[in-house]
């Protein structure tokens, strides 16, 4: 499955969010995600489902004004 | 020492946490500035990148409170989820609103802001509104929920300090009970102090801290400007006249 995650094209096997980040080796990350630009908690990760196409935003903590 | 949403803060000064030319300048900038208040943002991190983790060990060390922002936000949507990724990750429902409405100017889309701080008020968050000096936007704003304000001084990144005195005189007068923070634009420490003797609360800055050539050093200029200006608002000063007036005394001249 060809999903969108932070701009760029990823293929993943991941079926959830949760999964997706266990992937990407940021299941213990401090990081915060969206979903086609709705936020997703993390205790909600497990039950979002991932879909073709789908655009996921994965943030971190970063310098700000 | 001002006081947002019931948290007591022992600074006038907020520091933002950007450009600094290393970790440990921006370490020592935040030491000598004496600030009480750190901002952050939320960024896409790439690949494998341990940097959000790093920086934030960083922040976590300053011993500061954290004041999150939506910064780059253009829309309501972007603004509403910006802030809800940043109280997840920072866990605090403090957000320092912005939604920008110009390229050039970076200045705030009212109509915007107003909705997404009327959104967020209803979702739990702690709103301080970047706006302008607008009396009604600010009005709008406080009847949204926000307790506090951050108007600009000057546009963000410009140094160019306190651009409509007038009009910040005016809604610190209209709202005396409000805190307000001048927020974006100030260069100088002068300028600093003069938003303090002006009554505001609190100044926030990043640029003229952290583009100043020793970083830490303006930094502690700053820090002594706000609290020279503070005490000076506290001291009730004198009111300017047009004519001169001896300060020696005329009687008893040989």
């Amino acid at each position: 499955m060809k999903i969108i995650v932070n701009g760029s094209s990823f293929e993943t096997s991941a079926t959830t969010l949760d999964a997706l980040l266990i992937e990407l080796g940021k299941a213990h990350a401090k990081v915060a995600t969206a979903g086609n630009e709705a936020f997703v908690p993390a205790s909600l990760r497990a039950d979002c489902m991932l879909a073709d196409g789908d655009r996921v935003e994965i943030v971190a903590p970063r310098q700000g004004g | 020492m001002p006081s947002f949403y019931g948290k007591d803060i022992a600074s006038r000064l907020m520091l933002g946490t950007s450009q600094y030319p290393s970790p440990a300048i921006l370490a020592d900038a935040f030491e000598r500035s004496r600030a009480g208040i750190a901002t952050v943002s939320v960024r896409r991190e790439a690949g494998g990148d341990s940097a959000g983790q790093d920086f934030w060990s960083l922040i976590e060390g300053l011993g500061v409170a954290v004041l999150p922002n939506t910064a780059g936000c253009h829309s309501v949507k972007e603004a509403v989820t910006t802030a809800h990724m940043a109280r997840e990750l920072f866990d605090t429902a403090w957000i320092k609103l912005e939604v920008i409405g110009h390229g050039d100017t970076l200045q705030p889309d009212p109509f915007a802001l107003l909705e997404a701080a009327r959104i967020l008020t209803q979702d739990g968050f702690n709103v301080f509104p970047y706006c302008t000096e607008d009396l009604v936007l600010c009005e709008r704003l406080l009847d949204a929920g926000c307790e506090v304000l951050m108007p600009w001084g000057a546009p963000i990144g410009t140094g160019l300090g306190l651009n409509n005195i007038y009009g910040l005189r005016s809604l610190r007068a209209h709202f005396p009970d409000v805190p307000m923070v001048i927020d974006a634009g100030l260069g100088l420490p002068s300028q600093a102090a003069h938003a303090m003797e002006l009554g505001f609360d609190s100044v926030l800055l990043n640029t003229a801290v952290a583009k100043a050539g020793r970083p830490a050093v303006m930094a502690e200029a700053f820090a002594k400007a706000v609290e020279a200006g503070a005490l000076a608002q506290e001291a009730d000063p004198m009111e300017p006249r047009d004519m001169a007036a001896p300060s020696t005394p005329v009687l008893g001249m040989p």
